[in-house]
């Protein structure tokens, strides 16, 4: 390596490549410098002053997160005078934060509380001055507490850079600093898409998801409520890591078990509607690019976080939008009809709950009178994983070692092809499997489509399918998603063909896998191995094909009739609208 | 405009002036105008029309004079006698100004001292406030018409940028480096060898960036060369440019200096219509413009990486360096942000050579520094001394001293970010690392004056206030630990402290010094750690008497 750095850390020399910070740099002598801005997956913001480190010979400290090593620097890390300025820091974080930590949701799973932890602070000697700036719970989707917060900024910038919504952002300045909505306004009439990255990123209890688990188990104890659940795909590969499984462990016959023991009386799984929306969506495809009923490309629509971002600021990309429901939505419905009148059970008594990655799903299930197709509100409440983890916690059950189970009904059965829904791509590969087959009538010599597969933000290819050749799009990070709407817009602009015929966009970054309401230290490393627990459970599937789901087929021979049948568009399809950026 | 044509309208403008016989500057800057000089100047003027002395008796503005605390002054310069500068000017005063000293002068009586009334208006030039200073970026203050471009060409104007214009850019920055030229800001470092990492950085966009935020409290020295001299700061960073093939200029003023952007914009106009500033600057091909950006007044954009985030519209909080902003500044394009004085340094330097600039001065550090004096201080104004004079002179001889029966203990210097020293160390000669020694810092040159009566606790307290409020609030150390030290000290000015308040003070003192990000929050506890250096007492006089030990 020419343009490498040869510099010294704590005595131990160091070999890394130009630019490479000293808090990275130190890894390699298995030093982790403490921070608590600092996030792998995004650039140091240089706010909390806890990762400071002296260089030999200069009087200053100066910070690891941002300082990049350079050739002969001799580097200290922890000699005591730093420590006992990071302890000073961190004591003057603890003064200007609430002592309430058996009352937080990040309890026991804090960056701040592990680090004071960490420290042994037992007393800051400093009087508490904590604001009293009010919570945001405007959204129910997430709830902000600025008390909590350590402005770090990481939310600012997955709100700002990654996903470009630019809702959140540094309000007053000074001690009075503080996440809010630009303008003050509430994260309800702010741009806010829901998407929970915010949350994901945040290292202590000030932004977290909109806790809903009293609801469920208030259901859950009533007699009258007839409870059912359903889970998403990357809920399966994510859950383990609240138990200290492997990150990645697939653990979906372990949450069925799970599910019903706490009560549920009938256990789904959102795959079965991925699977569906595969059916209705190919062929929505499939009449756009044959019969030429509606324009292209065509653009997925089961990302509710994407959902609003295209409503407030691409409100033009309307009519590309698939009009099939997200496949908890399909299930919510399905439970309201087809499984209510097979089971005899009264509707009205159904109470649909939703296990998801996500915190956008929280108000996706009120959006629109499509959310009410069954003649109910179609889901009842939809929870998060963490959420999730939690009620598993409380409810005594021995996570570790409970057997697997398999679901309760064919609302649950689904194939390979489904389960890849959770990762960044995974819509698109089981949408061309099934693609490939209605437009061949054959299934693909191949059905692992890797052009989809990653964690590159906008992800380009042109598949052959028997001569015709498609050009499709993967995005997942909202901001990522801006460079192929424009390139659509260009294009329409110039009255030339569309760049694409076929489009994936997730909110989150890995997609589901890195949703907003997963367990909390997602990175790019832990998105890819959270991701393989799909693709390896795809892998292992002998049906990997949406339409090769018999139960699939049964739904439609015993209820939806055909794909795109009147009673499909009424169950599984909904409308989208043009949304205000700002609400006044 | 040819380079050649600068000396035939200098010349031309010289010989206008000398037509007159008399030329009456009154300080038309902020400070002057807020005690009515405004209508002083209007006053002279229709007096003089009225007396029919227009052919003999030139009238106009000025900038700052120095003497803040006698104002509004006027000056008469007259080709046949010693100057007379006249204080506390009223409106009232102008006929007998007219009458009785510029009409007998005009008729060739000479008039050292003026007698009556008028003689309590006159200032003693011979005063050492006025024979110790060596003014060089304030030498057109109080002697030239900020909005006249002319004379400013008449005092030497453009001359440096004329000779920039046939140097290359290295040797710019060469001449730079051999004056010593260290910024005039605070921090001190070497200005040319900030103008040559720039110089050497590629990049087919660069901006040269006047920082022109000014807001430690009592200090006014960029304002007044702003609103004195603007073609000077103009010409200086058209030689920065020239050292840096910069391509922009920006100057950030802060919004609370509207006379002084005034006259930078009427500067700028002025020398675009005479081909200096604009395309092919003075026939040379090279072309090059401004644009004027306003600071919204927080004290934390004077931070050069504050500065240029304000500038592109965003938060103005620092970022962390490296990056310095000579690799990746405003709008990530290298960028060199200089402070007001020390551009109105360089046409100095540039004119006169760099041998004469660093002829005066102390080893390491060059030239004269402008201090702008207030507090218990007789002689309250702006200043101009050169580098290695001591704090007594300045203080005592050049201020006259406090001018009450009370004694001095005490000087701030350097603002909010600089610390208190005593007096038995006076005696030290001002320069960059000295005052470093003492715990304190040079600062951007504001010099308040504390009396034996006043509380060091409480101007501790008064400085930290103003830390807390400017702080930006991105880093932890800084955004709490202000307020924490903040409420120890209250706890004590109010007699509420104990000794363990002054320990926890120091503790929270050294992890603001030591991780925070920015310069503000790493040095805003030095007037509170200075003061309870030098000067304990005060505050274990202040604290709760100790507990009586159970028996």
């Amino acid at each position: 390596m020419s343009n490498s750095i040869h510099a010294t850390i704590n005595g131990l020399p160091v070999e890394v490549a130009t630019g490479t910070s000293i808090l990275d740099a130190a890894r390699q002598v298995h030093v982790r410098i403490p921070t608590l801005c600092k996030h792998p997956d995004l650039d140091a913001t240089a706010a909390c002053g806890i990762c400071i480190v002296h260089i030999k010979n200069s009087g200053k400290m100066l910070r690891a997160c941002c300082t990049a090593i350079e050739d002969k620097m001799d580097v200290l890390t922890a000699t005591p005078e730093i420590v006992e300025v990071r302890r000073s820091v961190l004591e003057l974080i603890l003064s200007r934060h609430p002592n309430e930590c058996l009352t937080c949701l990040r309890n026991q799973n804090c960056e701040l509380q592990t680090l004071a932890a960490d420290f042994g602070l037992t007393w800051t000697g400093l009087d508490s001055i904590v604001p009293d700036h009010p919570i945001d719970d405007s959204t129910h989707s997430i709830v902000l507490d600025p008390r909590k917060c350590i402005t770090c900024g990481r939310c600012i910038q997955v709100c700002q850079q990654d996903q470009n919504v630019w809702a959140l952002s540094f309000l007053n300045r000074g001690f009075e600093t503080r996440i809010a909505a630009a303008g003050d306004i509430p994260l309800w009439d702010s741009p806010c898409v829901r998407c929970g990255q915010c949350s994901a990123h945040c290292p202590t209890g000030a932004i977290t998801e909109y806790d809903e688990t009293t609801k469920v188990w208030d259901k859950l104890a009533d007699p009258e409520a007839y409870c059912v659940v359903q889970i998403a795909p990357a809920v399966r590969v994510a859950i383990g890591e609240a138990f200290g499984f492997p990150v990645g462990a697939n653990l979906t016959g372990k949450i069925y078990a799970a599910l019903r023991r706490m009560g549920f009386k009938a256990v789904f799984d959102t795959n079965f509607g991925a699977d569906l929306t595969i059916i209705e969506e190919a062929t929505e495809f499939k009449s756009r690019l044959l019969e030429g009923k509606g324009v292209l490309p065509l653009i997925t629509s089961c990302c509710p976080g994407w959902v609003n971002f295209m409503e407030k600021f691409h409100g033009d990309m309307i009519q590309h939008f698939s009009s099939c429901k997200s496949p908890h939505a399909m299930v919510g419905a399905l439970s309201k009809t087809f499984y209510a009148q097979k089971q005899g059970v009264d509707p009205a008594k159904i109470y649909m709950v939703s296990i998801m990655p996500c915190t956008a799903k929280k108000s996706e299930i009120i959006r629109s009178r499509e959310m009410y197709s069954s003649g109910y509100q179609d889901v009842d409440v939809s929870i998060t994983t963490r959420e999730f983890a939690r009620m598993i916690k409380q409810s005594g059950i021995d996570f570790v070692t409970i057997p697997d189970e398999p679901c309760d009904h064919m609302l649950g059965m689904y194939t390979g092809a489904a389960t890849i829904f959770g990762a960044t791509g995974g819509v698109m590969e089981a949408a061309l499997r099934t693609a490939y087959f209605y437009v061949t009538g054959g299934d693909a010599p191949r059905v692992e489509f890797q052009a989809t597969r990653g964690l590159k933000g906008v992800k380009e290819a042109s598949i052959d399918v028997a001569g015709t050749t498609i050009r499709i799009a993967v995005a997942h990070g909202l901001a990522n998603v801006e460079q192929v709407i424009d390139k659509i817009r260009e294009a329409k602009a110039a009255g030339e063909e569309p760049p694409y015929h076929f489009v994936e966009v997730m909110a989150c970054p890995g997609g589901c896998v890195g949703g907003g309401g997963q367990p909390y230290g997602a990175t790019n490393e832990l998105r890819v191995k959270r991701a393989t627990g799909l693709y390896s459970e795809d892998q292992g599937d002998q049906l990997r094909c949406s339409h090769h789901n018999p139960y699939i087929k049964q739904l439609y021979d015993e209820f939806l009739g055909a794909p795109a049948s009147h009673k499909a568009e009424q169950l599984l399809h909904t409308g989208y609208q043009v949304l205000p950026e700002y609400k006044r | 405009m040819k380079s050649e044509e600068l000396e035939v309208k200098a010349a031309a403008e010289i010989a206008k002036q000398q037509a007159f016989d008399v030329r009456l500057v009154c300080c038309s800057s902020t400070g002057c105008q807020s005690s009515g000089a405004s209508a002083i100047l209007a006053g002279l003027k229709a007096e003089i029309k009225t007396k029919q002395l227009e052919d003999k008796v030139q009238v106009c503005g000025t900038g700052c004079m120095g003497l803040c605390s006698k104002g509004p002054l006027v000056r008469m310069i007259s080709k046949t006698q010693k100057e007379v500068l006249f204080s506390d000017m009223k409106p009232e005063m102008v006929a007998a100004v007219v009458d009785q000293v510029v009409v007998p002068v005009l008729t060739g009586t000479k008039i050292e001292r003026p007698r009556g009334d008028l003689e309590h208006h006159s200032l003693d030039l011979d005063d050492p406030f006025f024979t110790m200073q060596y003014r060089v970026v304030l030498e057109n203050n109080g002697r030239t018409d900020p909005e006249k471009i002319e004379d400013y060409f008449a005092h030497g104007g453009y001359q440096g940028l004329k000779r920039s214009l046939t140097m290359s850019a290295e040797e710019i920055c060469k001449e730079l480096q051999v004056s010593g030229l260290r910024g005039r800001g605070g921090a001190g470092f070497p200005t040319g060898m900030k103008w040559d990492l720039t110089r050497k950085v590629q990049s087919d966009v660069k901006y040269v960036i006047c920082n022109g935020d000014e807001g430690d409290p009592g200090a006014f020295m960029d304002r007044s060369v702003l609103e004195g001299d603007p073609h000077a700061v103009i010409e200086g960073m058209l030689i920065a440019a020239r050292a840096m093939n910069a391509t922009h200029g920006i100057f950030y003023i802060r919004a609370e200096y509207p006379l002084a952007v005034e006259r930078v914009e009427k500067a700028l106009r002025q020398a675009r219509v005479a081909g200096l500033v604009g395309r092919n600057v003075l026939d040379s091909g090279w072309s090059f413009d401004f644009e004027i950006r306003l600071g919204a007044g927080a004290f934390v954009c004077g931070e050069e990486t504050a500065l240029i985030a304000s500038i592109e519209g965003k938060r103005g909080t620092p970022r962390p360096r490296p990056p310095f902003p000579a690799v990746k500044g405003l709008w990530n394009q290298p960028s060199c942000v200089n402070n007001v004085e020390t551009l109105a340094n360089v046409p100095r330097i540039l004119r006169r050579g760099a041998k004469w600039f660093a002829s005066r001065g102390t080893e390491k550090s060059k030239g004269t520094k402008v201090f702008a004096l207030t507090g218990k201080i007789k002689n309250n104004g702006l200043v101009e001394v050169p580098m290695g004079i001591t704090l007594r002179e300045i203080v005592e001889v050049i201020g006259g001293g406090t001018g009450t029966d009370r004694t001095i203990k005490a000087i701030q210097t350097g603002g909010p970010s600089g610390g208190m020293i005593p007096e038995h160390q006076f005696d030290t000669p001002m320069c960059y690392e000295h005052l470093q020694q003492l715990g304190s810092m040079m600062g951007s040159g504001g010099l308040i004056v504390i009396d034996d009566r006043d509380s060091v606790v409480e101007l501790a307290r008064f400085y930290l206030d103003f830390c807390v409020d400017e702080s930006c609030g991105k880093c932890a150390p800084c955004r709490i630990g202000g307020p924490q030290m903040l409420h120890l000290l209250i706890k004590i000015v109010d007699g509420k402290g104990t000794a363990e308040d002054i320990r926890t003070i120091r503790k929270v003192a050294k992890a603001m010094q030591k991780a925070s990000l920015c310069a503000l929050g790493q040095t805003a506890p030095n007037p509170t750690l200075s003061a309870l250096h030098h000067f304990e007492l005060e505050f274990t006089e202040r604290l709760l008497p100790a507990a009586t030990p159970q028996v």
